[in-house]
């Protein structure tokens, strides 16, 4: 499998560390709702398709990025930045 | 027909024209006490622990594919119950008590073979938590035994026990009577002996849906031959393994504490036996023992990304055949014959999940992770009980859905709520 | 049989030179000619027997021509060097070798393993499940049994022996990339690959023979005038000589993953005899191919008949490559049954390199008459519409008995008639090789018309070429070749004009054309035993068998009988076997389907995909004053991937003595420690307090400048993730240490929420682990050690207070030091650049002579930070919460923070949850690592009540102390129980006691 890195081109997914569910997204820091937080570490939609992913180019630049990858045939859609710098990378 | 030494040689005095096919293929009935979705290793023990031991027979299991075609048959065939968490090793020594039975209470040859398990450890703080390990399953009537070095090399003379080794080894714990079982058979003999009993095994036959009365779970719809059909049940159990997120949905229920990912399983060519034991690497990750014909069958991780493809990637093979050849250097001219995969519903602590719900109805076995097969006699055993009594047996009280929320995880490595870590 | 090699000439044994090359088998002396294979070889010499089949036992000769072989496997070399279960029909014959028979005994011409065929019948498929389970007896005596059969039958199984010898060769690895991957150098793959070269994209050619043409090789046929032979010799040297095109040779594509990832294995020395100890043994290719043209040919695949496995049987093709390329006559007389116009160009060809040819036998009753006269062109006799009935001979064939054969009804006649014969060969048709796209998932497709399975539609970029699309003769080779490669092309973007591509495409052919379908014969049902797959043993009769007892999905079939699951992994037998089982369910081959072939292609040795990494699992990381401890002793060992001191052992001491007296000095005096092993992460920014205080549980928002502070990290669901201290060195700049262990996970932590989370936190993260060496400095005599060599900065109470930190310089050295204590002295950790590590130490050491400084290791590290109570990675196990450990203080309740939540969960106030607690021997006994906490006696010790984590001998408290998990362990100190350890055989009375065991007000830290 291969990802596209925004710095870094396509690379190996080897030199990725996957992150999981993207859809995951972490309640807002005054939020205390112990659901809310369950909801966001447990709850996994885990579909057989497309999934939106995180991965970071742990081996490489260290950037992150959002994959949308097809589950059952492994083809990568998109790779798209995230974090500060995204705009720029984009 | 009985299986038995006498009736393989008068069958094969009469040209061996008189076997019988050794389940039924029957047509589906429109109503069933139990339902169990996934013809699997875990369906078909429920089903038949459902029989023999709760006397519910009017039982259907629905298999998409051929039965045994997930990852009954396609494990690395380990069977053990060297846990260090308590729910967990009470659970698997019980699943240990049925296989030592279990070619008997099926009538049929599961190869269960208690060679020995054995876990290296690489560093004296690794031999404390192997010890740790080894006493609580001595507290738990499990038979556990530490190794020193000589011991170990003893054992497997091809290992690797030099000071020179990258990860040099220190000793290992062995649990001796644990060991491997052929995995095809279990899901066979089962089969065989749960059609005996009365359960319908419906093969080629896929859930597409599921019945509703109000909130409870009426029973399925499958496709069979191409053509739509409901079959009702009081109850309905779910043990689809890799595929619960896929089956889950369909009832309703979108979200889960569990992933997929697959996990990829090597065998290399048949030779003369070689290492006695299954012995698994303590400064990696990775499993190997040797099949009754002679091929060594290992593994490893699983391939860090959800997956329902059965099949992984390229870095897991050099990985695992790395480790593979650090642990016996001999084995480095010897040739990988085949690989594949499996796809695992990984879950949140890594610890599995037998219980009533999450649906009125409806009963779920599922997160296995890749230690399912070990488990499939306790898993089918618990399940069963819990779906004849409403109610979860002692030994999987623990293996609730609610857990995790609850913040009582059963996480034997501690790796927290990342499944592809566990 | 009784091959021999003929008389060479053009055309005959092309690929044989005239040097003579001794090697022997089963300790006999051969000779045989440079370019034969050992299978060539000893069928020149007459050697017929040359393997056992896997389960009966039973004499097997040489089946093929290649890689697909079933039958002829023996063990080569011997030593380390050993490899079972080599294919003697792809290893290419040198000066010197040495190959052995394997699976029998007391010799393959003789063995007495072969009774097993005595059991005849009752060994068939399934035999295995159904006894052997022993009496029902109560209790485990039925597992005995099994187990007790299973030593003998897994003695009796397995194929040739390994060794426990390590491999003394080494394997490399090669990264490519390429825009097209040309997989095969037949007509097919070479057309493919002139048309893709030629636009100038980056090719790489891969060939699993010594030779690269594929069929191009024996074929009789011209192209543009020359043989075919030569000109595709040509080609490839032109290919070769391009820069954009790289072939090679010996090299199988074995799997194709994800992305059009390709793995090919090399075989670089093994057809060496003297192998260049600098070259690798094979090499791993990692190929990423933008698009792949997979042209790999196709298999002969048998008819199944009584009596098929007899030495002397082999594939049609396969025993005119003998004659043509190996200049061998498989036999003396040679029969040839077929079902297809193949099997007669192979009569062709071998009665013109001089081999007899005496019948051929078709089940086919019409025969073009263009292909019947070549019957009369190699004097054989013909039988149309005739079949095997049976094979003459036991140890080899004698002769064949032919019946009429009802092509319609699959009976055979009455009219047995027998023919002379040594040589059964046999062609049923062709099977495509497409296992690779198969092994990406790609569902074949039965052809009716071909009586083949075809690869399914394309899931990646490839494009098929030659016969393993169904494209079979040369001149529909090299058309698909081209089309391939053009498709190829395009989907990198390289599109050539329609014209363009006219005008180079194909060359000039002069062969023959025929119709490559066979009949849809597969099996020749007499009676008598036939095989399916050769090597394991089983039969047409399994198969039906395996029908009667419901095992009718392939994958069953599969599984039942074992068909598909040997060495060649079914590659002549599979097609063969489901359509004796679709025959018997009575249903249409399309219908049965077929199993998914899986990588590897072959067998691949596991050294070379393991490549470099074979000897060399994971990289070593030494810190920077590495060499120092080596020096000096210590007893160095692998803890994750760093070397570390373990401790530095005086002659003639222990482990146990030397951590005590290093401890002992420590707390006495003063003793170094290298600390370069922390995880370090720079923090950055003028949001890094803020975010600081998010991933940490307790208060970081207003730590001073030139302060540090122990941190705790939690996971979101409230366990304990990481601890360390984090140093203010500036307004808006933070040095954070993390465990050793840690440091890459709270790295990727820390990266997550500032990416991901918080991306509006202006905050930079850089890993700076390899940056700094550091060294601790601790003892109560710390400070004037040094005051001794620091200058530049005040490290006196005022000057460098607790948690303080400073510059300064140690001789031309500068440092960073902060005044922190892990072992409950009075202690420093003193921090430079990674180059000056091992000059600071040297100036901590002199400096510290007079002090009496010791330098520690590991396990007076551990033993000292027991003593004090300070938790590390046995604590840290991801199951404990800060409260389980006594830290509920640093957790703030005044802010939120990663974890923050969900440690409110009601489950983690609980009382008899495990909480942390020291231990203390009561009778002088070691406490040993991994002892559960119980109440009871050794003998009846009851429950587990907690467990111990980090086990040392206190020389401050004088005995045997322990940190401990105990059920509501804070309420429990002062009660006796035992720390039981069964595997380690050892029951210690102990008292249940603070683990603040060392200076619990904290005193001499802050002195």
């Amino acid at each position: 499998m291969r990802l596209t890195c925004p710095y870094c081109g396509p690379r190996d997914h080897q030199e990725f560390t996957y992150r999981g569910d993207a859809s995951a997204v972490r309640p807002v820091l005054d939020n205390t709702s112990i659901d809310d937080h369950n909801a966001y570490i447990y709850d996994r939609t885990n579909p057989d398709g497309l999934h939106r992913e995180l991965w970071n180019h742990t081996s490489g630049c260290r950037t992150h990025i959002i994959v949308e990858r097809n589950t059952i045939t492994h083809d990568v859609v998109s790779c798209e930045p995230v974090g500060p710098f995204a705009e720029q990378l984009k | 027909m009985r299986y038995s030494a006498f009736a393989i040689l008068k069958n094969a005095l009469r040209g061996n024209r008189d076997w019988t096919p050794a389940w039924r293929k029957p047509e589906p009935r429109n109503n069933y006490d139990v339902i169990i979705v996934g013809g699997g290793g875990h369906g078909l023990s429920t089903a038949f622990y459902l029989a023999s031991v709760h006397g519910i027979t009017n039982v259907a299991v629905i298999e998409k594919g051929y039965l045994g075609s997930g990852n009954v048959g396609r494990n690395t065939t380990i069977v053990r119950s060297n846990y260090r968490l308590t729910p967990n090793t009470g659970f698997y020594e019980k699943s240990m008590d049925l296989w030592r039975e279990l070619s008997h209470s099926l009538n049929y040859n599961v190869m269960f073979s208690p060679r020995g398990v054995l876990n290296l450890a690489h560093t004296p703080g690794q031999m404390d938590t192997h010890a740790e390990r080894g006493n609580q399953m001595r507290l738990m009537g499990v038979q556990s035994e530490l190794l020193d070095r000589d011991q170990v090399a003893r054992l497997n003379p091809g290992l690797d026990v030099s000071g020179s080794a990258r990860f040099p080894v220190h000793g290992g714990l062995l649990q001796p009577d644990a060991g491997n079982a052929r995995h095809d058979a279990v899901a066979w003999g089962y089969a065989r002996a749960a059609d005996q009993l009365g359960v319908d095994i419906l093969e080629n036959t896929e859930v597409v849906g599921f019945l509703k009365d109000g909130d409870r779970i009426a029973g399925v719809e499958v496709m069979r031959n191409g053509e739509p059909m409901e079959i009702r049940a009081a109850k309905t159990a779910v043990a689809v393994a890799g595929n619960t997120g896929r089956v889950m949905k369909m009832a309703g229920v979108d979200k889960l504490p569990i992933e997929t990912t697959v996990l990829q399983a090597f065998v290399s060519e048949s030779i003369k036996p070689i290492i006695p034991t299954v012995t698994t690497f303590g400064a990696g990750h990775l499993y190997v023992s040797q099949s009754d014909k002679g091929g060594l069958v290992f593994g490893g991780n699983i391939d860090y990304y959800n997956s329902y493809a059965q099949r992984g990637n390229l870095p897991v093979w050099e990985e695992v055949t790395a480790e593979l050849i650090a642990m016996f250097p001999a084995f480095a001219r010897l040739r990988l014959l085949r690989s594949w995969g499996g796809v695992m519903d990984m879950s949140m602590d890594g610890s599995p999940i037998i219980t009533t719900g999450p649906l009125p109805g409806m009963y779920l076995n599922a997160g296995w992770c890749y230690g399912g097969f070990k488990a499939t006699p306790a898993s089918g055993w618990c399940f069963a009980h819990t779906i004849a009594n409403d109610k979860a047996h002692r030994l999987n009280e623990a293996f609730t859905l609610e857990r995790f929320k609850d913040g009582n995880p059963i996480d034997e490595l501690g790796a927290g709520p990342t499944p592809w870590y566990h | 049989m009784s091959g021999f090699r003929l008389n060479l000439r053009d055309g005959v044994g092309a690929n044989l030179s005239d040097n003579a090359i001794s090697f022997s088998f089963d300790g006999k002396n051969y000779r045989g000619l440079e370019g034969d294979t050992l299978a060539s070889a000893l069928l020149a010499n007459g050697v017929s027997i040359i393997a056992r089949s896997f389960k009966y036992h039973r004499p097997r000769g040489v089946f093929t021509a290649g890689s697909e072989e079933p039958n002829a496997l023996i063990t080569l070399h011997s030593g380390g060097r050993t490899e079972p279960n080599i294919r003697a029909t792809e290893v290419e014959l040198y000066e010197g070798l040495v190959a052995r028979s394997q699976n029998r005994w007391p010799s393959v011409n003789f063995d007495l393993m072969a009774v097993n065929q005595l059991a005849g019948k009752a060994f068939s498929a399934g035999f295995y499940y159904k006894t052997f389970m022993g009496p029902a007896l109560q209790g485990h005596k039925a597992t005995r049994f099994w187990w007790l059969c299973e030593q003998l039958i897994r003695r009796a199984a397995g194929l040739g022996r390994g060794t426990t010898i390590p491999d003394p060769d080494h394997y490399a690895r090669m990264n490519a990339f390429c825009d097209v991957l040309v997989v095969g150098s037949g007509a097919a793959g070479l057309s493919a690959a002139r048309r893709a070269a030629a636009s100038g994209a980056r090719i790489i050619v891969c060939e699993e023979s010594a030779r690269a043409g594929g069929a191009l090789v024996s074929t009789p046929d011209f192209i543009d005038g020359e043989p075919a032979r030569d000109w595709s010799a040509d080609q490839i040297s032109e290919l070769s000589a391009m820069d954009n095109v790289c072939v090679l040779t010996r090299t199988t594509v074995q799997s194709y993953f994800d992305d059009n990832t390709f793995f090919a294995v090399e075989r670089v020395t093994d057809h060496l005899s003297h192998k260049d100890k600098t070259s690798p043994r094979q090499r791993a290719w990692n190929i990423r191919a933008r698009s792949a043209v997979i042209a790999t040919g196709a298999l002969e695949r048998p008819m199944v008949f009584a009596g098929n496995d007899r030495p002397g049987i082999m594939l049609a093709d396969s025993a005119r490559r003998y004659a043509i390329e190996f200049g061998t006559a498989p036999g003396r007389a040679v029969a040839v049954f077929t079902n297809n116009d193949t099997g007669w160009l192979a009569a062709r060809d071998m009665a013109k390199a001089g081999v007899i040819v005496t019948a051929i036998v078709d089940v086919r009753a019409d025969i073009e008459p263009s292909i019947r006269s070549i019957g009369e062109e190699c004097r054989a006799t013909i039988h149309s519409g005739s079949a095997i009935k049976s094979v003459k001979g036991m140890r080899g064939v004698s002769g064949i008995v032919i019946a009429n054969y009802n092509e319609l009804t699959g009976e055979l006649g009455d009219d047995s008639k027998s023919i002379a014969c040594d040589c059964v060969a046999v062609s049923g048709g062709w099977s495509p090789a497409f296992h690779l796209t198969s092994q990406q998932g790609g569902k074949p497709t039965w052809d009716a018309e071909l009586q083949a399975f075809l690869p399914g539609e394309p899931l990646q970029k490839w494009h098929g070429a030659g016969a393993m699309a169904g494209e079979f003769g040369l001149t529909r080779a090299f058309r698909s070749g081209e089309e391939a490669a053009l498709k190829a092309l395009a989907d990198i973007g390289v599109t050539i004009p329609k014209q363009a591509a006219k005008a180079g495409s194909g060359p000039d052919i002069d062969g023959d054309e025929i119709d490559y379908a066979p009949a849809p014969v597969f099996e020749i049902n007499s009676g008598g035993k036939s095989f399916v797959d050769l090597q394991h043993d089983v039969t047409a009769e399994d198969v039906r068998l395996a029908h009667r007892e419901g095992f009718v999905s392939v994958e069953h079939l599969k599984r039942y009988t074992t068909l598909g699951m040997a060495t060649d992994q079914g590659k002549t037998s599979n097609v063969t076997g489901l359509a004796i089982m679709a025959a018997a369910s009575n249903k249409p081959i399309a219908d049965t389907g077929t199993t998914r072939f899986r990588p590897p292609y072959t067998p691949v040795a596991m050294g070379a995909i393991a490549g470099e990494k074979y000897g060399h699992l994971a990289a070593e990381r030494l810190t920077p004053m590495h060499d120092i401890h080596v020096d000096l002793g210590a007893n160095m060992y692998a803890n994750g991937p760093w070397m570390r001191p373990e401790t530095y052992n005086l002659p003639g001491e222990t482990v146990e003595q030397a951590y005590i007296r290093e401890t002992r000095a420590v707390r006495a005096g003063a003793g170094l420690v290298d600390v370069s092993t922390l995880g370090k992460i720079d923090v950055q920014g003028p949001d890094a307090a803020e975010f600081l205080n998010r991933v940490y549980s307790n208060g970081f928002a207003k730590l001073p400048v030139g302060k540090a502070r122990y941190g705790l990290m939690l996971r979101e669901d409230g366990f304990l993730f990481d601890d360390g201290t984090t140093w203010r060195l500036d307004e808006h700049r933070y040095l954070m240490t993390t465990t050793t262990a840690g440091a890459g996970r709270v790295m990727e932590h820390l990266e997550y929420y500032r990416d991901f989370v918080w991306p509006d936190l202006k905050v930079a993260l850089a890993s700076v682990s390899d940056e700094w060496a550091g060294v601790a400095v601790a003892g109560p005599k710390s400070r004037d050690l040094l005051k001794a060599c620091v200058k530049k900065c005040e490290v006196t109470d005022k000057g460098l207070p607790f948690m303080g930190i400073v510059d300064g310089v140690i001789g031309d050295i500068p440092v960073k030091i902060a005044r922190l204590s892990f072992s409950g002295e009075l202690a420093f950790e003193v921090y430079c650049g990674a180059h000056w590590g091992s000059a600071l130490w040297h100036a901590l050491m002199s400096a510290g002579e007079k002090f009496n400084v010791v330098p520690y290791g590991l396990e007076a590290l551990s033993t000292l930070r027991i003593e004090k109570g300070h938790v590390a990675g046995p604590e840290l196990n991801g199951r404990t919460t800060p409260h389980d450990l006594g830290l509920s203080g640093m957790v703030s309740s005044k802010k939120n923070f990663v974890g923050s939540v969900l440690l409110q969960r009601e489950t983690f106030g609980k009382e008899d949850r495990l909480q942390l607690v020291a231990v203390k021997s009561l009778d002088g006994q070691r406490i040993r690592g991994g002892s559960h906490l119980v109440a009871g006696s050794k003998v009846q010790p009851g429950g587990s009540q907690g467990h111990t984590t980090s086990t040392c001998f206190s020389p401050e408290l004088g005995s045997y102390i322990s940190l401990a998990l105990l059920e509501g362990g804070y309420k429990r100190h002062g009660e006796k129980l035992f720390a039981t350890n069964p595997v380690r055989n050892a029951h210690v009375a102990v008292e249940v006691i603070s683990h603040h065991m060392v200076d619990p007000e904290g005193g001499r830290m802050r002195g």
